[in-house]
């Protein structure tokens, strides 16, 4: 059983490296699940069963790409100022498109921050209005301009 | 509400009927199977052989920006999760962007519009940390060594997570993970 402060969350070695050390580069090969086990130097079986227990417990979101913004489809970061006491409601009714895929509560006067994606621009902005209409509130709409980052995962530390 | 969408990237060239078919089959994840690209493949209606080369094209050209595991932060013990934002001078986005970018911790770096005088930060990035303290002092340490100390700021954390999964690009929404 993992110990409070245990930064490993009880997880084992080879969970720890499918975790870290696949977030890119998944081979482009037939059977990438094998390819990665010869390289862990386990079975594909267990690969295979080590991604699923993960995705079970939500440690894995998915295996797969992750897409450019604004180049598989378009994007945007919205956001709304929403009271409190409504904030639960309106998130839930945010979060009932398809179109998000991101939606969180944050401490600021603008609470309640969401991405909203589509396949084009003209179905993105009928999605806009259609979440404005459904919520009646306003959102700030802040596309990204300009991406500084290169994306290869993230480092997780265990220790 | 400013509704344009500049075209962000040199273009490589649209993405074909077919390159839309494979991202609707593999937005959601590849299936956790043996030949997963040949599952994919029975979803989008074209050969294995055609979409591992798709794949591999699509990522040559940045429309793919990774291919891989996507671990959600919140369940390995990255809990404390800060939007960080600055009104920064046009001319000094993305000299600032590219210094936040270089750093382990910041999971994303974006230039966004202002919209005055609601929003006035136009310098985004996301921190991802084990603890509000934590973070907090990586704030610092980027405020100190790229030279932002002067530069209004905002940080603000997530508090409740009302939903994550992959972007969404039509077809079937159980499709997405």
């Amino acid at each position: 059983m993992p110990t409070a402060g245990d930064k490993t969350l009880g997880l084992g070695p080879l969970e720890r490296r499918l975790l870290n050390d696949f977030q890119h580069g998944l081979p482009l090969v037939p059977r990438p699940y094998a390819a990665m086990a010869q390289r862990l130097g386990v079975s594909e079986t267990e690969v295979i069963a080590t991604l699923r227990r993960l995705a079970e417990r939500g440690a894995v979101s998915r295996v797969g790409p992750v897409f450019r913004p604004n180049r598989a489809g378009v994007s945007t970061l919205a956001a709304m100022a929403v009271a409190p006491e409504d904030l639960e409601r309106i998130a839930a009714i945010v979060s009932g498109f398809a179109e998000v895929n991101h939606n969180y509560e944050r401490e600021h006067e603008y609470n309640l921050w969401f991405v909203v994606t589509a396949p084009d621009a003209a179905t993105l902005r009928e999605v806009l209005a259609r979440i404005e209409a459904a919520t009646g509130h306003a959102m700030l709409e802040l596309p990204l301009l300009e991406d500084f980052h290169i994306d290869l995962g993230f480092e997780l530390e265990w220790t | 509400m400013d509704l344009s969408l500049p075209r962000l990237f040199p273009d490589s060239g649209p993405l074909d009927e077919r390159d839309r078919a494979l991202v609707r089959a593999v937005q959601g994840g590849l299936p956790l199977v043996p030949r997963p690209y040949a599952a994919v493949a029975a979803a989008a209606g074209m050969s294995e052989a055609e979409v591992i080369a798709r794949l591999r094209r699509l990522a040559a050209e940045g429309v793919i920006r990774r291919l891989g595991v996507v671990v959600r932060h919140r369940e390995l013990g990255y809990t404390a999760n800060a939007m960080v934002v600055w009104d920064v001078p046009d001319d000094r986005v993305a000299g600032l962007g590219r210094c936040l970018a270089r750093y382990p911790f910041v999971t994303l770096c974006y230039r966004r519009p202002r919209r005055p005088p609601a929003w006035p930060y136009n310098l985004f990035c996301m921190i991802h940390g084990r603890s509000r303290e934590g973070v907090l002092a990586q704030v610092e340490q980027l405020v100190r060594e790229c030279g932002l100390d002067a530069l209004p700021r905002a940080v603000l954390f997530s508090r409740r997570r009302f939903k994550q999964r992959g972007a969404w690009y039509g077809g079937d929404a159980r499709d997405a993970g």
